[in-house]
């Protein structure tokens, strides 16, 4: 099992700035802007970016947070239920352009959960998405609005995102070579 | 994207719940976070998720019961599964269908979960045996009664913030209660300290319980047990117990055995006042104490669904 490395702390840290600025240009500042990070990953990118976002607007944009387990299509077909874990939103989301953050986009099927998860907050007026990671191999109609970095892989491949918030240790985001494939 | 729990692909896959005797410390920690993220779930302006699209529970009560069939119904729904509500009233069981028959017709009909009350200790254990799916305990005789205590483990915890340690007091009709029972298991293997009080006449042989339990305090003095403690649940007094020569007066009981002022006042500041229903208000609990500050009686029932939406979602991995 071989491991690459693809982005090393400074990178995500630039990723995250760019990402912001784009975020800043597409909806022309930040008013009625708001994050939410997918659990686990999308939560503290979402939390960096709500940083980055402050640092060049000066507000503070509201972040929330996202478990999409209780939506996904696969129960009953990975084994043993996944573990639940809690979801908050503790802003009303009608109106707003959420931002959705995640670290890795693959199939598309943890977005298309994510999306159902959080039209049932409210309706916002428009929802963005913003990944650290674009892997392609989609199974659904769904883009990102906001790359860090578009990494072409192999489905026998996986990316390993580290964040220190979550994992430790510094951040990196790796290419795993696995022997069997695996879903993410 | 992320596997949002990688750890759950070693978990155990459990396919019935009977009672919690075989649940480890673990399963239940789980089972209790899973419930905090239900109880989100319903306190949203759409208490519904999409989880259990698709799959048909059915509610088999054999005993009457509102609240736990009407708990198990809400959280069915609020994960969107079919839920069907089969009472053996009116049913085939009258014209003389066995359990297993029924069981079997369920079966052939879809259903992949039952949800069963059964005034006969151990039916569930044998619908268990001759149905594909998974069987859920909603209380069989006086046997064990385990998403009961689930919901009293969870709003323990949710009041309190831990159960380890504490002082927990179950008082009532041990003998008959299958609410007890469940919550011994759930409580002690939860690292609580449990005492039970009770008359002799309903509580039966000491050595009963220690061959389980050894650490188990038993006594018939509340109000010295009371001292300190950080839960006290009370159980419904049946009123055929005293009919049954177990009992010499009601009014000798709730002498002895009510849940009072006066003695939850000896309890720790924090004591919470649990009973599992339906309450006969000046028997086993005086109505003020009922209705205090320090009862948590309705929250038991409010937490009862998020409890059960944390099992069915448990039950129906592959």
């Amino acid at each position: 099992m071989g491991e690459k490395q693809i982005l090393d702390a400074d990178d995500i840290r630039r990723a995250m700035t760019r990402i912001a600025h784009e975020i800043v240009e597409r909806n022309a500042g930040v008013r009625d802007v708001a994050l939410v990070g997918v659990r686990r990953r999308g939560v503290p990118l979402a939390l960096r970016l709500a940083a980055a976002l402050e640092e060049i607007e000066g507000v503070r944009v509201p972040v929330g947070i996202l478990d999409i387990t209780l939506y996904r299509d696969d129960l009953g077909i990975r084994g043993p239920a996944p573990v639940v874990h809690a979801t908050d939103i503790p802003f009303d989301i009608n109106g707003r352009t959420v931002v959705l953050v995640d670290d890795v986009l693959y199939t598309g099927r943890t977005v298309r959960a994510a999306l159902d998860a959080l039209t049932d907050f409210g309706r916002p007026a428009r929802i963005q998405l913003a990944v650290l990671i674009d892997r392609g191999h989609r199974e659904l109609p769904i883009r990102a609005d906001f790359v860090g970095k578009n990494v072409p892989t192999s489905r026998d491949e996986r990316i390993a995102t580290r964040l220190h918030e979550v994992d430790g240790g510094v951040d990196g985001v790796f290419i795993v070579r696995v022997s069997e494939s695996t879903t993410e | 994207m992320s596997v949002p729990a990688a750890a759950g692909a070693a978990r155990h896959r459990r396919r019935h719940v009977l009672d919690l005797d075989d649940f480890s410390a673990q399963e239940i920690d789980e089972i209790l976070e899973t419930a905090v993220s239900m109880k989100e779930v319903l306190g949203r302006a759409i208490k519904q998720v999409p989880t259990l699209r698709g799959k048909t529970i059915v509610n088999m009560f054999f005993e009457e019961s509102t609240r736990t069939r009407i708990s198990f119904e809400l959280a069915g729904k609020a994960l969107s599964a079919n839920v069907v509500n089969f009472t053996a009233r009116g049913s085939s069981v009258e014209k003389g269908e066995s359990l297993i028959d029924t069981v079997r017709t369920l079966q052939a009909l879809g259903a992949d979960m039952l949800v069963m009350r059964h005034s006969e200790s151990g039916a569930p254990y044998l619908v268990a045996q001759h149905f594909h799916g998974s069987v859920i305990n909603a209380g069989d005789g006086r046997h064990a009664h385990p998403t009961q205590a689930l919901l009293d483990l969870f709003t323990v915890r949710q009041r309190l913030g831990r159960i380890e340690g504490l002082k927990v007091v179950i008082v009532g009709d041990i003998l008959h209660s299958r609410v007890a029972r469940s919550d011994l298991w759930g409580f002690t293997r939860m690292g609580a300290l449990v005492t039970l009080c009770a008359p002799q006449t309903l509580i039966g042989p000491e050595a009963f319980w220690k061959a389980t339990w050894p650490d188990l305090t038993i006594t018939s003095n509340l109000d010295e047990c009371v001292r300190d403690a950080d839960v006290i649940m009370t159980l419904r007094l049946q009123k055929e117990r005293m009919e049954a020569g177990l009992l010499p007066s009601l009014r000798e009981y709730t002498r002895f055995f009510a849940i009072t002022a006066e003695r939850v006042a000896r309890a720790a500041p924090h004591c919470l006042v649990m009973h599992p229903g339906p309450m006969n208000e000046g028997v086993e609990i005086m109505p003020d104490v009922a209705v205090s500050a320090q009862s948590v009686i309705e929250e038991q029932v409010a937490n009862g669904v998020a409890v059960r939406m944390a099992l069915l979602y448990r039950l129906s991995g592959e």
